[in-house]
């Protein structure tokens, strides 16, 4: 006589998750989610105890961006779920397929200030791209089939599913039938007209300077090849954002590079006199624009997004392509006209120039250490093979302009809402994804504090990384902030840092600091070599500077040059004050 | 508010269809909260399929920003339609109540003027009377102007609800392909079952 079919909503959690393809996931258990964890030593599931649960779901997120797969972050209900916030909202500013399962208190107690009671849905309501909170044994497995579907599809989010611990504990005799997903009010992937392909089509054939803003859509989308063919044969010059680094290899000879505040000052003139930008999955954030009323006054805009919300929300397009960006051009490709854009390509080359000053390593060793040698260095030496995950900040920007990323997914960066402290977690996510790949942590002394407790996570789980900090000792780009427009008052930005190499021997991790520019090289070579994750703690100059810059609301040629005696030679200068008065027109 | 690039502020109408599931209509409300927006009006009820509901919500803003509203309204998982019908020929009513404190003389006059204004007496007790009137906003906002110095002792004003004029039209309700029993949005408590 065969048994008759019997689970708990705890186990429910584990068969839906293991048929959606997962293995592993970022966790910290508490007591509403009790359930699950005991059901889960029954299933073949690898979880990872973090430290704090910010960290799961940075690195659910990191998971998430290096594979292309959805990441699952796992808590208890109240505070670990509050925790979540932070990396919640992360992962929907930059499109990232996260689910976190909570905990929640039993159903009966909802509402009544229980102990470790929070409204979690009510609070990652305008953070999540969808949640659910589910009471009934028999809704969890539909609510977290749905909740993938949502995840991964269209424009990708995160998805909470909070689950109180009654429906966990509750037994059900009725199988899930999980087909496909009838969401009638969800449509992730819809087409543009045939029409407007059209329009498209012809603007793009007439052009004569013509620029491809290439964003993360290209990475999500999976574009990257028709991209490419796209812009070698009609020849126009590509423009990355900073998420979208990655999807055109840096070494290809039409990228210009990055965009935007801290991109390149070639690549924002050429935008600016460009007669046509064609966005391809990026969403003209004000960081890429600088000042909207004269960003490129001079171009047709042709902006191709999954998500329509995004069309004429900063920007006003001439055309507006919706679809998933692989097959709109798909559609596309086979009517665009091969092109010789010589001359265009020929003036950008001109406004390179001699602003091109790029190979930091041709500077004279003047003893100092600056973070650019430091990024360069571990770009020379790791073949520019690695995957790299930063933080937000001045290091951020150092390591988009000095690490020259040919593969996708190999840059994993809080862009959208800029997270001090994701760099470590998300890296961990990052190896546990793509376990062969060797993977590079770059973060500044201050957000590596935030979430340095994930260390012990990496030591117990015996991952091994390799991390930079970026130590200078200040708040780096608060206080370049602070230089420019706040007459040098440096408020609350010099951060005293502890010992960092002796913090990462004290988990049993390596640990190394580096002073000086001759000392780089060796350390590197020995953190790759160590099978432990090793933290490398880079004393660079305290009050370098990210060059070159938009002022925020700035027009795009109104930036910031490096100063010129760098090219000379004399990193001495940059102690001088840059305010308005470097501020150069092209 | 400040008004956006082609803009002038007047109260826009939208008309959302969405799934009758608990949590859906914070989701909605939550759009405008967002941008610090006050709901001038909002009036929910069962669509013509099973398991839709209809809302029509009135709040003041520019073009510029009602577009983008209706686009995110749209982006809602709940939400199977969203339309701005500010500018449709529309009937566009509410249904008001009015309490008078009327007696005698004033009594007569304030049933006159319900006669004459086409709202409906709807009852009728020794100190007082109660006016129904359907009508658009503007109607409405005159009947309370004539009452009123009759003493109104209370009124409710459901707010507004629209409808296209003819035949065809842009506001078909749309279906929900079946009605959604189990899947639970999120956000409200589920209904009075909970034990304390």
């Amino acid at each position: 006589m065969t048994k008759r079919w019997r689970r708990t909503g705890a186990q429910l959690i584990w068969e839906t998750l293991l048929g959606e393809g997962v293995h592993t996931v970022f966790g910290y258990p508490g007591g509403a989610i009790l359930p699950a964890y005991d059901a889960m030593l029954d299933y073949p599931i690898r979880h990872i105890l973090v430290r704090h649960e910010q960290g799961a779901t940075h690195m659910a997120d990191g998971y998430s961006r290096a594979s292309g797969e959805v990441g699952v972050a796992v808590a208890t209900s109240g505070p670990g779920a509050t925790n979540m916030v932070t990396g919640i909202a992360t992962a929907m500013l930059d499109s990232s397929p996260i689910v976190c399962v909570t905990g929640q208190v039993g159903s009966a107690l909802i509402g009544t200030d229980a102990f470790q009671e929070t409204d979690v849905t009510g609070v990652t309501l305008p953070i999540t791209k969808h949640n659910y909170l589910v009471t009934e044994v028999d809704e969890i497995a539909p609510a977290l089939h749905e909740a993938f579907y949502v995840a991964r599809s269209g424009r990708p989010g995160p998805v909470l599913v909070d689950i109180t611990k009654d429906a966990q504990q509750a037994f059900t005799a009725t199988r899930p039938r999980l087909g496909k997903v009838d969401l009638p009010g969800y449509r992730p992937e819809p087409r543009p007209p045939e029409s407007e392909l059209q329009r498209a089509a012809e603007l793009i054939n007439r052009a004569e300077r013509p620029v491809i803003l290439a964003g993360h859509g290209i990475l999500i989308s999976g574009a990257m090849g028709q991209v490419r063919e796209l812009a070698e044969r009609a020849r126009i010059p590509i423009a990355m954002t900073l998420l979208g680094i990655g999807a055109i290899p840096a070494n290809h000879a039409l990228n210009m590079g990055m965009m935007g505040m801290h991109g390149e000052s070639w690549v924002n003139q050429a935008i600016q006199e460009a007669d046509l930008l064609l966005a391809l999955g990026m969403r003209f954030d004000d960081r890429v624009t600088g000042s909207l009323k004269t960003y490129a006054p001079n171009a047709a805009k042709i902006h191709i997004d999954i998500d329509p919300a995004e069309f004429n929300k900063n920007v006003r397009v001439d055309v507006a392509l919706a679809g998933d960006l692989s097959a709109v051009l798909a559609h596309l490709l086979p009517v665009i006209e091969a092109r010789d854009r010589s001359e265009w390509l020929g003036s950008i080359r001109g406004f390179k120039g001699d602003t091109a000053v790029r190979d930091i390593q041709n500077l004279p060793d003047m003893g100092k250490l600056y973070a650019a040698h430091v990024i360069h260095d571990i770009w020379r030496m790791t073949g520019g093979k690695a995957i790299v995950t930063t933080d937000v900040g001045q290091h951020q920007m150092w390591e988009a302009q000095y690490y020259r990323h040919n593969e996708p997914r190999s840059l994993i960066t809080s862009g959208g809402l800029g997270t001090m402290g994701f760099a470590l977690p998300a890296a961990v996510g990052a190896k546990v994804a793509r376990p062969d790949d060797e993977v590079w942590v770059i973060a500044g002394d201050g957000g590596f504090q935030m979430t340095m407790c994930e260390l012990a996570t990496i030591a117990q789980e015996r991952l091994k990384l390799n991390v930079a900090i970026i130590n200078n000792g200040y708040l780096g780009m608060v206080r370049q902030w602070q230089e420019f427009f706040y007459d040098r008052r440096y408020a609350g930005t010099p951060i005293l840092s502890p010992d960092f190499a002796a913090l990462a021997r004290s988990f049993g991790l390596g640990g190394e600091v580096v002073k000086s520019r001759q000392e780089v090289e060796g350390a590197i070579e020995r953190a790759r070599a160590d099978e432990r994750t090793v933290v490398l703690d880079f004393q660079v100059e305290k009050e370098d500077t990210v060059y070159p810059m938009v002022p925020t609301g700035a027009r795009l040629q109104d930036m910031i040059r490096r100063p010129g005696q760098e090219a000379d030679g004399d990193p001495e200068s940059e102690e001088e004050p840059v305010a308005a008065g470097r501020t150069v027109e092209w | 508010m400040t008004p956006g690039p082609d803009g002038r502020i007047r109260p826009h109408i939208f008309v959302v269809w969405v799934e009758d599931l608990p949590g859906v209509l914070n989701r909605v409300t939550s759009l405008f909260r967002r941008r610090g927006f006050n709901i001038e009006s909002l009036s929910v009820g069962p669509a013509r399929a099973p398991g839709v509901s209809r809302m029509t919500i009135v709040v003041r803003t520019d073009a510029t920003t009602a577009r983008r509203m209706r686009v995110q309204l749209s982006r809602l998982v709940n939400v199977l339609r969203a339309d701005d019908i500010t500018n449709e020929p529309a009937i566009h009513h509410e249904l008001a109540m009015f309490k008078i404190q009327a007696t005698g003389e004033e009594r007569t006059q304030v049933i006159q003027l319900a006669g004459a204004t086409g709202a409906r007496l709807v009852d009728i007790a020794p100190e007082s009377v109660v006016l129904e009137a359907t009508a658009s906003p503007a109607k409405i906002d005159g009947l309370e102007e004539v009452l009123r110095p009759y003493g109104i002792v209370e009124q409710v004003r459901t707010g507004l609800v629209g409808m296209a004029r003819g035949a065809a039209s842009v506001m078909t309700d749309p279906d929900a392909r079946k009605p959604p029993k189990r899947r639970r949005a999120s956000s409200d408590e589920k209904g009075g079952s909970h034990s304390v």
